[in-house]
């Protein structure tokens, strides 16, 4: 396993409104991941997960802190160091819970549309994608659109994607919600499996805890503040 | 990958019930601009095929197209004899309406100066010119006659020798061509009982003057057919048209005939541009104006059409952000589709119209200058309407995908 961080997030804190109004929703978080790392980030609704993974994922940038993606510094506080659309596009894959994929492409286009928009040739773009769902099984359901495949099948899609320009960094949102147990422990697995695989850096927010025992290394958000979990003690 | 035509492709039955939908408005607006080329057309057609240098009329009437216009048959010699004219030629033009197989039957009549003009000049696309003095009519295509075909106008009967196509009135009713004779006989027709009643009238008038009384076998006379008395003239006729002799200056032959102060006399030219500078203009003005609201109604349309498609995109553009999409991957996604959406309707309009405007009761005439200009439109409103759907395009935020 390349031990070199995917990320870094160093005293990343997010404050909403100000004065009377002003809501702390994130304090002091600070995670790394290295390369081929899968790690939980576990915690109650309204606990600041969505914001620290939407912070890292350079949607919504941190009132103050670092971020550093792949060696290289991209936010500081709200500062962006970079072109952040750039950046996303090509170091950082998203999953999130339901709704995915873009209706009115089939599964092909929705990992091929990733690969385009990072410059790929269509021809190669078509390659690649058919191989990233060959390698996630859902090969035979290329050509189908979003609202002809099961709840596991649009998910698997949805890694596909996320993978396709071989991202530093993961960002998965319950991923397995919508999901059975069956299907949800697959998903996880494969999380797993692929980040071993390419090397990249996965934090998956989940409630799911049966399927922990996947995961390398456990945060624990509480009140905007993250706390890594002993895996034995949470397993 | 052409995100547009994907989105289209998912919503076929929509997209393409809704260009059908701004085709038929764009046809409409092109259909305006026909029509008025139309009335334009058969305003200025007869003018133009009959081809005569000078038109001499009543005294300060613009006629005989744009106003009634009286002038005696006898001008004719009149205006033969002015130094520089080649021809002279009468004119009898006027409309009449009668009723045919229990519907209204509305014609321009146009009388041709026999035996000098036979109506060779007119186009024909069956039949021949005239080949007598009376009794043979030729007939528009749009007055719905046949060839052979007998009718009666007035007391006489006149078979259809030869059709043409497109000679019709400024007024959109079809031509049909009769001797001079023919067109006056069909225009001052009276029954026999308002002969006979005029005839008595005559003769009454006769019996209480003097000179009736003195002399009896005059009143006999008067109450004789207008036609057999010497000091009754001729039927009017509508106007004068001269052909200058080659080598001889148009204006100079009209400024000798506009002297006379019993006649007017204009220029081809002046009779086109009386006619587009009055009824027709006033016609042109009404079908600019429906066609400014059409286009800003077919605008307005697509604009909501693009908002609405937009809106319904938003979780799918915010995904696309998202990815990593630039923005000139999601405007273009949204004017393309306008784009689409406007040159589809264009299409369809002129599919739609090159069926539909044939049947039309007027003629529809689109140019090709019409097509670009709408072209244009078409491109303009397609930016325009874009506008809307491209501002909530911008302002949508990627994390807006995870909710």
């Amino acid at each position: 396993m390349n031990e070199s961080p995917a990320i870094e997030a160093i005293d990343l804190t997010k404050v909403y409104g100000s004065g009377n109004t002003e809501v702390v929703a994130m304090r002091n978080a600070s995670m790394t991941v290295r390369r081929g790392e899968v790690v939980a980030l576990l915690g109650p609704s309204g606990s600041g997960k969505s914001t620290f993974l939407t912070a890292v994922g350079l949607i919504n940038p941190p009132t103050s802190g670092r971020i550093r993606i792949g060696g290289h510094l991209v936010l500081d506080g709200p500062l962006a160091q970079a072109n952040l659309t750039a950046f996303r596009r090509q170091h950082v894959g998203f999953v999130f819970q339901k709704s995915n994929l873009i209706p009115f492409l089939n599964a092909r286009e929705n990992v091929q549309i990733a690969l385009e928009l990072n410059d790929s040739s269509p021809r190669a773009a078509r390659q690649r994608a058919l191989e990233l769902l060959e390698e996630l099984g859902v090969r035979d359901r290329s050509e189908n659109l979003p609202s002809m495949l099961s709840g596991g099948q649009q998910q698997r899609v949805a890694v596909a994607r996320a993978l396709a320009n071989q991202p530093s960094i993961l960002l998965a949102d319950e991923p397995t919600a919508a999901l059975d147990s069956g299907n949800g422990r697959q998903v996880m697995e494969l999380f797993a499996r692929l980040a071993h695989e390419h090397g990249t850096g996965v934090i998956v927010v989940t409630h799911d805890q049966r399927a922990l025992s996947v995961f390398d290394t456990i945060y624990e958000m509480e009140d905007g503040i993250l706390n890594l979990q002993p895996k034995e003690a949470v397993v | 990958m052409n995100l547009a035509l994907k989105d289209i492709r998912h919503n076929l039955g929509r997209f393409v019930l809704t260009t059908i939908g701004v085709g038929m408005l764009l046809m409409v607006v092109m259909g305006m601009a026909g029509i008025y080329r139309g009335v334009v057309e058969d305003a200025t057609l007869l003018i133009d095929r009959i081809g005569t240098d000078l038109w001499v009329v009543q005294h300060d009437t613009r006629g005989p197209f744009a106003e009634v216009s009286r002038v005696p048959a006898s001008l004719v010699h009149r205006v033969r004899a002015v130094p520089g004219v080649r021809d002279s030629r009468e004119f009898v033009y006027h409309t009449i309406q009668r009723e045919r197989d229990g519907k209204p039957f509305r014609m321009a009549v146009l009388g041709l100066s026999w035996p000098s003009d036979k109506g060779d000049w007119v186009p024909l696309i069956a039949g021949r010119p005239l080949a007598q003095n009376h009794f043979e009519m030729i007939a528009d295509v749009s007055l719905g006659v046949r060839l052979d075909e007998r009718l009666s106008f007035g007391k006489e009967t006149y078979r259809v020798v030869g059709i043409t196509r497109n000679m019709i009135s400024s007024g959109g009713d079809g031509i049909a061509f009769f001797t001079v004779v023919d067109a006056e006989a069909i225009q001052f027709d009276s029954s026999g009982e308002a002969v006979r009643l005029e005839r008595a009238a005559r003769k009454g008038r006769g019996e209480r003057s003097e000179i009736g009384t003195k002399q009896p076998s005059l009143v006999e006379q008067a109450a004789k057919p207008s036609g057999e008395l010497p000091a009754i003239a001729r039927p009017q006729i509508s106007a004068v048209m001269v052909q200058v002799a080659p080598g001889t200056s148009v204006e100079q032959v009209a400024a000798t005939i506009s002297g006379w102060s019993d006649v007017s006399v204009h220029t081809r030219s002046e009779q086109a541009e009386f006619l587009l500078k009055g009824s027709v203009d006033k016609a042109r003005r009404q079908l600019g104006l429906f066609r400014v609201l059409l286009t800003l109604i077919a605008a307005i349309i697509m604009a909501l059409i693009l908002y609405t498609l937009t809106l319904e995109k938003i979780h799918s553009i915010a995904l696309l952000q998202l990815i990593g999409a630039r923005k000139p991957v999601i405007l273009g996604l949204i004017l393309q589709q306008a784009l689409m959406l406007g040159f589809g309707g264009y299409a369809i309009a002129y599919l739609l119209g090159q069926r539909l405007f044939p049947l039309f009761p007027r003629r529809v005439i689109v140019t090709g200058d019409d097509l670009l200009q709408l072209a244009v439109i078409v491109l303009a409103i397609s930016f325009a309407s874009s506008v809307l759907g491209i501002w909530k395009a911008l302002l949508v935020k990627p994390n807006e995908a995870l909710s």
